[in-house]
């Protein structure tokens, strides 16, 4: 199965022949045959060196490759962090780190859906008839009977004539960009999509156009330009697909696009919307359909949603939905549903199961929204916090109000904000970031979720307990006498420490 | 799965050359996607490694070149399926023929999200055949699998459910030792770890999603893999293509073989380095072009390369072929080349232990620097890992995108692969998993020498559970995939564009879990489908392998 087709290359091919007038073949042959005859002529230049074998094992013998990867200590601080919190048991509402119990404010659980009894029963009787791995692609009896289920339970609560099912979250968009958006196509992409999308994005070999984060008036501003470009060049326009690609919710801002500009856009400009709800989907709207039913807008507007089951279903894996013509295509297509297993049949039961709940109690949805405001409203005003995110957004970012010049010192400064809100019961995580990878870095900070079922007390905890990790741990840094910066760092750990 | 649109016309030209190429046994073809090993295609050894030791003189695989006339007849009748197809396209364009496929409505000013030509083979060839993938299993991936029996009132473009079921022997999972259970103590474990973590995580790795029991995982794959250390991922296809980038970059060059899987050629191209592929398990050309790449360094600016990784799967799943791993390790260190090996279809199958290829030839792991594979085949589960050196597995770890940017395994998947693995190294006390893995070898042995001595044309290793069957035609795709289930056996047929155009055939994947009853079962149902479809196509002596010197655990 080790064979992707390239069929657009061929196409601009067939294209360009067929339209070119009579004269500029004739031209272009007189060309190939100058090109040919230069290189004949060339061959025979006395100067061309070709090393000889005893040459070749020197040089072979010379060449020194880069260590494989470098050398990553064992006290690298990111492993140092993930082992020091490495969660026992299960990773719900509270979590146990080390023997003590924590609210949990840094997963996706945001309607509670990990540990729910209902969901567990489902996935074990699930378990019992399918057992646990599906063995196989969809293609090679990996399509069991629940992943029709749950494609058919997908569509029918978005609404859409057809979903496909990925078995991972990351895998989804990833593979459903690039099934569409060839070479030469373009796309106008958010400046702070989540980095599947930018894989995604890359792996189309498209033109990707930047806009800045939900800033509309740039978006209308390189739609323009494009327009102006068509006019001049109207036989490619006509075969250049064009695309935009936001999210809902953005993880990495915890802001909601502005979807009736993006979809007046559209219509006006001519170009198709992706849109991936990872966030949204189960969060936003009445009854969680997303930020569609958040800003009330037909589905029919967008050409295609990407959703993810991992954040507030808590399953494993995501879906893409929208008309039977486009969805269809990802079928023999989208590289990530093609050539890999299926979904193991009792995440996908899980996740039908989390659906009917959420469907049966959009209770959940109305606390969550409350919750977050409640939040929201609480952190605003504190000092040295900087709080990034929609009030109705279950993610919020906690940044610096001074950061300081040093990307390295902020983030230091923020573990050790998490270390002392671990130490008080409160568990959080820094946002994480391939630094050099990103497209638009944004400056460190911490990223609170919400769950749904926090209650009035613990909300005051948390904040209590945030507004003091901030505020201690700045005090501290602020006092120790600064000759180096990460020196004090150092230091200021180490009191802490001692002080504990 | 024929997975393609469009470019036929291309794939046509280019096929024919390949069949005057078939015909001249030493003339090499370059390019990277059509050029198969062309030439090397006797029955029996094919390498030129006469100062190595035992591995090569064991080392039976048989590519057996494709019979002139069938290859004529083959592109006759793909001939005329693209001939019968442009009509019926007029036809549908006229509106004479309905067109019942789900065609994109026309958008005013919208560019199409799709052109017509594109989907032409969907729509004229694989449509045609629709029925042999994607069927619905009711059951477990176990050796009977219940199908539930599809029906098209519309020639392929639709299925319904007829609510009938067959209960059919399973040739086509990839439960390859046997694991894939919904009894026994495995499930138990499975059941009470679902019971106690639930099956969400909703975190990555690095933002406390990392839990004691991907703790437990990590280290138990390290301690099976015998390496320093390892990490796992819930995908095994992910694992590839979320991890590769962030072992090589530009000014890097990967040597990747020609018939990698999707997830290591999408793996590759995200790492931004430069691909380039060699041919099939040839360790000629692969030692070529490491030459040639350490000589001559990176195009136009003849800088010396960064780093130089070869990747390579263990055992190649649509041919069936075992990686010639001695060869890759002797190259590895002549050039100082890195080797990423993909042991997907290896991992638990192969070796005197079950741990893959590595371990078939006797090898020590630490000379292997990336050691990959999932869990979705022998160990019944789902995810990948990777295993490796210390400082390689903590350098993903802090900068591998499946660790940050995706969410972690969920528990009760892990807890299968814990189980099963345990079982494999007999850690349960009990030698269930040497009994498997004997099995396996066994079956394995069993089931090629019958097929072969038979008169078949069987690609691949002896040893190699994959076991791909020639058919050639794509006519005889959809019938022997129709009769062998109507027979009761479930097989897997694949055509173009995943495997070259006139080489479609076949797959049975065997399991330690398929009695010796079964397999001469399944082996009368292909000799019934067989003689209706003619496909005693082989020409060689069959040859003098057997499973006689297998031991069984009883
Ligand atoms: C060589 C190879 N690598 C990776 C994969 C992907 O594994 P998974 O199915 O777990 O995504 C496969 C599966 O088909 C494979 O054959």
């Amino acid at each position: 199965m080790a064979y992707i087709p390239a069929t657009w290359d061929m196409y601009d091919l067939i294209q360009g022949v067929l339209q070119a007038p009579w004269y500029h073949m004739v031209f272009e042959v007189a060309l190939i045959l100058l090109i040919f005859k230069i290189y004949v002529s060339q061959s025979f230049s006395p100067e061309k060196t070709v090393l000889t074998e005893k040459e070749k094992d020197l040089l072979v013998e010379e060449w020194q490759p880069e260590p494989l990867t470098p050398n990553v200590p064992d006290d690298h601080p990111i492993i140092q962090s993930m082992e020091k919190y490495c969660i026992e048991g299960q990773n719900g509402k509270y979590i146990t780190v080390n023997g003590k119990s924590c609210i949990n404010m840094s997963t996706f659980n945001f309607i509670s859906m990990v540990g729910n009894k209902q969901i567990q029963d489902r996935a074990v009787k699930a378990l019992r008839v399918y057992g646990v791995g599906s063995c196989g692609p969809r293609g090679f009896y990996g399509t069991m009977d629940v992943h029709l289920e749950l494609e058919d339970e997908l569509a029918k609560f978005m609404t859409s004539e057809e979903a496909i099912l990925y078995s991972y979250s990351f895998a989804t968009i990833a593979s459903a960009i690039p099934a569409y958006s060839k070479r030469g196509d373009i796309i106008f992409a958010d400046e702070n999509v989540g980095f599947a999308i930018q894989k995604g994005l890359i792996a189309s070999r498209s033109h990707i156009k930047w806009f800045r984060h939900n800033d509309m008036e740039h978006l209308e501003s390189l739609l323009i330009e494009q327009n102006k470009a068509d006019k001049k060049n109207p036989k490619k326009a006509k075969v250049t697909r064009r695309f935009i690609v936001v999210e809902g919710l953005y993880l990495n801002t915890g802001k909601i696009c502005p979807l009736p500009k993006l979809v007046e856009l559209k219509w006006k400009y001519k170009v198709r919307i992706f849109l991936e709800e990872s966030m949204s989907f189960g969060v936003l709207g009445e009854t969680g359909r997303g930020v569609t039913e958040h800003f009330d807008i037909s589905r029919d507007n967008i050409d295609l949603i990407a959703g993810s089951l991992e954040n507030s279903i808590a399953s494993v894996g995501g879906f893409c939905c929208g008309k039977k013509f486009v969805i269809d295509h990802q079928r023999l297509s989208g590289l990530g549903y093609c050539f890999s297993a299926s979904q193991p049949p009792m995440l996908a039961a899980s996740a039908i199961e989390a659906l009917h709940i959420l469907q049966e109690q959009p209770r959940l949805l109305v606390d969550l929204r409350e919750k977050c405001e409640k939040i929201h409203d609480k952190l605003k005003n504190v000092t040295h916090i900087q709080l990034i995110g929609d009030p109705i957004s279950p993610i919020k970012h906690l940044m610096l109000t001074e950061p300081a010049s040093d990307r390295d010192l902020d983030m230091h400064t923020l573990e050790m904000v998490v270390d002392y809100a671990m130490n008080e019961g409160v568990a959080l995580t820094i946002a994480r970031h391939l630094d050099s990878e990103e497209n638009n870095l944004l400056p460190p900070s911490i990223r609170l979720s919400v769950n749904c079922e926090l209650t009035d007390e613990e909300i005051n905890k948390v904040v209590s307990v945030i507004s003091d990790a901030f505020r201690e741990v700045l005090q501290k840094l602020s006092s120790v006498d600064m000759k180096s910066p990460l020196d004090s760092v150092k230091q200021g750990d180490g009191e802490q420490i001692a002080s504990r | 799965m024929a997975t393609g649109r469009g470019s036929i016309n291309r794939k046509l030209e280019d096929n024919k050359k390949d069949v005057l190429c078939t015909q001249m046994p030493e003339s090499h073809n370059n390019r990277p996607k059509n050029g198969h090993k062309n030439g090397l295609r006797s029955n029996g050894k094919n390498g030129s490694h006469t100062s190595q030791s035992r591995w090569d003189e064991d080392f039976f695989e048989s590519f057996e070149e494709t019979p002139l006339l069938v290859a004529i007849l083959t592109y006759l009748g793909y001939g005329l399926l693209v001939v019968i197809g442009q009509i019926r396209d007029l036809m549908r364009a006229y509106g004479i023929e309905k067109d019942k496929s789900c065609t994109e409505p026309k958008l005013e000013g919208f560019v199409p999200l799709y052109q017509s030509w594109e989907s032409f083979y969907t729509r004229n060839v694989y449509r045609r055949i629709r029925d042999c993938w994607n069927r619905v299993v009711g059951s477990k991936p176990g050796t009977r699998i219940t199908i539930l029996d599809r029906d098209s009132c519309d020639y392929g473009w639709t299925f319904e459910l007829t609510g009938k079921k067959l209960n059919v022997m399973n040739f086509g999972s990839y439960n390859y030792l046997g694991f894939a259970e919904n009894s026994g103590p495995c499930c138990d474990q499975v059941q009470a770890v679902t019971e106690k973590y639930g099956v969400g995580v909703c975190a990555s790795r690095q933002e406390m999603g990392y839990m004691d029991i991907h703790r437990e995982l990590d280290l138990l794959v390290a301690e099976f893999l015998g390496v320093e250390a390892a990490i796992t991922v819930p995908m095994g296809f992910a694992t590839n293509s979320m991890n590769m980038p962030a072992l090589v970059s530009k000014g890097s060059l990967i040597l990747s073989d020609e018939l990698n899987h999707a997830s290591l050629v999408l793996g590759s191209r995200l790492s931004g380095a430069l691909i380039r592929t060699y041919k099939h398990n040839d360790m000629d050309d692969l030692e070529m072009k490491l030459r040639d790449a350490v000589c001559n360094g990176q195009p136009r600016t003849h800088r010396p390369w960064k780093k130089i990784l070869i990747v390579v799967e263990g055992v190649y799943s649509m041919e069936g072929s075992i990686i010639r791993l001695p060869d890759v390790l002797r190259l590895k260190k002549k050039y100082k080349a890195y080797v990423y090996l993909d042991e997907a279809h290896s991992i638990g199958a192969m070796g005197p232990h079950g741990r893959g290829v590595v371990d078939y030839f006797g090898l020590d792991p630490r000379d292997i620097d990336i050691m990959m594979g999932t869990f979705t085949k022998s160990f019944g589960s789902a995810g990948g890992y990777i295993g490796g050196s210390k400082s390689l597995i903590n350098h993903l770890r802090t900068q591998a995108h499946s660790f940050i940017y995706s969410t972690s395994m969920s528990p009760p998947v892990a807890q299968q692969v814990i189980s099963v693995m345990k079982v494999i190294m007999g850690k349960d006390g009990t030698n269930q998993g040497m009994k498997h893995i004997r099995q396996l070898a066994w079956n394995t042995r069993y089931f090629r020498k019958r097929l072969q001595d038979r008169g078949y044309i069987i690609y691949g290793n002896k040893d190699s559970p994959v076991v791909p069957l020639l058919l050639y035609m794509p006519s005889k795709v959809a019938m022997f995939s129709r009769e062998t289930l109507k027979r009761g056996m479930a097989t897997v047929v694949v055509g173009f564009p995943a495997t070259p155009l006139i080489e479609t055939r076949a797959r049975f994947c065997l399991s330690a879990a398929h009695t010796k009853e079964m397999l001469d079962e399944a082996l009368k149902i292909i000799d019934d489908v067989g003689d209706l479809l003619r496909l005693r196509y082989s020409s060689l002596k069959p040859p003098d392998f057997s499973e006689k010197d297998i031991q069984l655990i009883e």
